[in-house]
């Protein structure tokens, strides 16, 4: 018999910290695969957000870097600035990205720096208890929404890919889920064309990953993933939004 | 028809028994170890009858822990 | 090499250059505008990069990947900036990263005005973001001394692996003087085998990271930096002492001011008062020995600012209790004179002799 999976090089072997169920792993596996089936762990330097994933610099299998809050992209651009020739990209979550993040994310997009951004949306801030994020759903309720999220009070929820596509160098911009494996299948394929845009020197590709979070939606596993596709699917469509031949 | 044989390894200890395999698997033979409690505190998921394994990867696919192992053979 | 002419915001960069500044990163405030545009001019022609920022917050986190990152690399600002700067500069400091940043203080507080000022000093010395941190922070009082400090700034920085911050005024950032480029004295710099350039395989990964979760950890990283700064303590203090034999008033003033105080000597001696002045060229690590050092004829210290008084706490923890200490200082970009200097030194010292 063959071995058809394993532990990817791209990981680490220090476990995740992450709540049972979170998809925040399934994403990272899938970053650390794409890493080594294009043979760049090596000249790999990944950016850590704060948030869930502010200790992805003990799990990627490659130099990293911890931004503060939002900054990942401009810390990025630095790294990549001084090493052109090296893979650069940021791991975010929709906390840092979309709500403190959002000046470096934009123009990181409209400098189109030649980076990779994965995005990770669950639609609630994760690591500090549960609070409404710029990403929570109309009537979600979050700690700081606990009626739901009213869209009179706190505005509709972002579409950031939307957002971002509108942006000229933003080169490569596609949302994803992780909800089932067939959408996991796809959002490797997305992650891996992101790497592919900025190792053919293309500029700023971006991949949205729906995602969840199990304890603050106060849902089971299987229960959130349900809850994404039937919830969030709706409100976030998948699909591309902007590819470098688009651009070019 | 060609039939696939497969066989999947679950390191227990790395489970947090969240069950997302358990959902997945085509021929429904993953389970939770009601009897076991692994290191972390959870019943790590397991498989008991791994002759009908047709080595998918949909288990492994989905598993947020990088629990899981997947060998795979095409009998001709 | 021949002198030559230049505007302080420009020699700066000059010198930045001529110290193997490969990174600028920037956001543009008055009054220091002239030194990215000079960056943005002639960084590249050097093989470096200069790059606009959308903000002072993104500047300095630009500044952070491109340090972790090995480069030599540089940021500046003016006041209100360098306080939007506080988080990402707590970062460079807590991951134990070199980098340059030069403040050429405004008035403030808030947008406050854009005439020079001393108003920083807290800022500056005392940290500005969150924890317990040190920049080592230079105060040149003219051209020449900025430019031989930006210049050893990034071997300091590198040495140390700490930030280190160059203090000016707008009075240093518009002015001209002849200047000439000098090696500073060299240093055997360690290499940088933390940085992130890609493991290649052949190691494992370099983490650039302030976080310590484990309080144990977060106490260790404390300590190690606390004895790093015990170390520049010792080795990188520097003062000027001017006139302090037989002084009957010693001054402590930086920076410009300095250079007004000396024109306020100048007017005592013809008055037949004997007046010294400590000038501290480190802000940080302050030269409190400096104090030790003033002669037994000192009635009094007088400390001038070009600020509501600030310094004065350092020279009041220098003096330890031994002298009258007094303060003189104009705001919000007004200019002390030295007629204002000199009266107020005779007040400290019971009226015209």
């Amino acid at each position: 018999m063959a071995v058809v999976f394993k532990r990817t090089e791209g990981l680490t072997e220090t476990p995740f910290h992450y709540c049972p169920g979170c998809t925040h792993g399934i994403i990272h596996r899938l970053v650390g695969e794409v890493l080594e089936e294009l043979g760049v762990l090596g000249k790999a330097v990944g950016v850590a957000p704060v948030g869930c994933s502010v200790l992805a610099y003990d799990y990627f299998n490659c130099d990293m870097h911890e931004a503060a809050h939002g900054r990942a992209p401009a810390v990025a651009t630095g790294i990549k600035r001084v090493l052109p020739e090296n893979v650069v990209f940021t791991y975010q979550g929709d906390g840092d990205l979309a709500s403190i993040g959002t000046a470096e994310i934009v123009h990181a997009a409209h400098r189109s720096e030649n980076i990779t951004t994965i995005f990770v949306n669950n639609a609630i801030y994760g690591m500090t208890g549960g609070q409404m994020a710029p990403t929570t759903l109309v009537g979600q309720k979050a700690t700081t929404s606990p009626y739901g999220r009213d869209p009179k009070h706190a505005g509709m929820p972002l579409k950031v890919s939307e957002m971002l596509a509108t942006i000229p160098g933003a080169s490569y911009v596609e949302r994803v889920s992780v909800h089932n494996p067939a959408n996991i299948r796809k959002a490797k394929k997305a992650i891996k064309k992101a790497f592919e845009c900025q190792l053919s020197g293309k500029g700023f590709s971006i991949v949205e990953v729906l995602s969840t979070c199990p304890t603050n939606w106060g849902l089971t596993p299987t229960e959130s993933l349900k809850w994404l596709e039937e919830n969030m699917l709706p409100y976030y469509p998948l699909g591309n939004f902007r590819s470098p031949e688009e651009v070019e | 028809m060609a039939k696939a044989k497969g066989k999947v390894h679950f390191k227990e200890d790395l489970c947090k028994g969240c069950e997302l395999c358990t959902t997945v698997c085509p021929v429904n033979i993953i389970e939770m170890d009601k009897k076991k409690i692994n290191i972390k505190g959870y019943h790590p998921a397991t498989v008991k009858e791994m002759d009908k394994c047709i080595g998918c990867a949909n288990c492994a696919t989905i598993c947020p822990d990088v629990v899981i192992s997947v060998e795979r053979e095409i009998e001709k | 090499m021949a002198k030559i002419l230049m505007k302080g915001n420009e020699a700066i960069g000059a010198a930045a250059i001529k110290a193997g500044c490969k990174f600028f990163f920037g956001y543009p405030i008055t009054p220091q505008n002239e030194l990215p545009e000079y960056m943005a001019r002639e960084l590249g022609k050097a093989g470096g990069t200069f790059l606009q920022a959308e903000s002072e917050v993104a500047a300095i986190n630009m500044v952070y990947g491109a340090a972790g990152s090995g480069a030599r690399v540089m940021t500046s600002s003016s006041s209100p900036g360098i306080a939007l700067k506080q988080e990402g500069i707590s970062y460079i400091a807590g991951a134990e990263l070199p980098c340059v940043i030069v403040n050429i203080v405004r008035g403030g507080p808030g947008l406050g005005g854009i005439q020079p000022a001393q108003s920083d000093y807290y800022q500056s010395t005392r940290g500005g973001g969150n924890g317990d941190y040190k920049l080592v922070v230079y105060a040149p009082a003219n051209l020449q001394e900025a430019v031989d400090l930006v210049m050893e700034a990034f071997d300091v920085a590198d040495y140390y692996r700490n930030p280190v911050m160059v203090l000016g005024d707008g009075m240093i950032g518009q002015m001209m003087e002849p200047i000439e480029f000098r090696e500073p004295k060299k240093r055997e710099l360690p290499p940088k085998d933390w940085a992130t350039t890609g493991t290649e395989g052949k190691r494992k990964p370099n983490i650039i990271n302030s976080l310590r979760l484990d309080p144990a950890e977060l106490e260790k990283l404390n300590q190690k930096i606390q004895a790093k700064y015990r170390e520049i303590e010792k080795n990188e203090v520097r003062y000027e002492m001017y006139n302090i034999e037989n002084a009957e008033i010693v001054f402590a003033a930086y920076g410009t001011t300095s250079r007004i105080v000396k024109n306020a000597i100048e007017m005592l001696k013809q008055e037949g008062i004997n007046a010294g002045l400590i000038r501290p060229i480190t802000l940080w690590p302050f030269p409190h020995k400096a104090f030790d050092e003033i002669p037994e004829t000192a009635k009094a210290i007088l400390t001038v600012e070009m600020s509501c008084g600030q310094m004065i706490d350092d020279v009041k923890i220098a003096n330890n209790g031994r002298l009258p200490v007094g303060f003189y200082g104009r705001s919000g970009g007004m200019i002390p004179s030295p007629q204002e200097i000199v009266n107020k030194a005779k007040e400290m010292l019971g009226g015209a002799k």
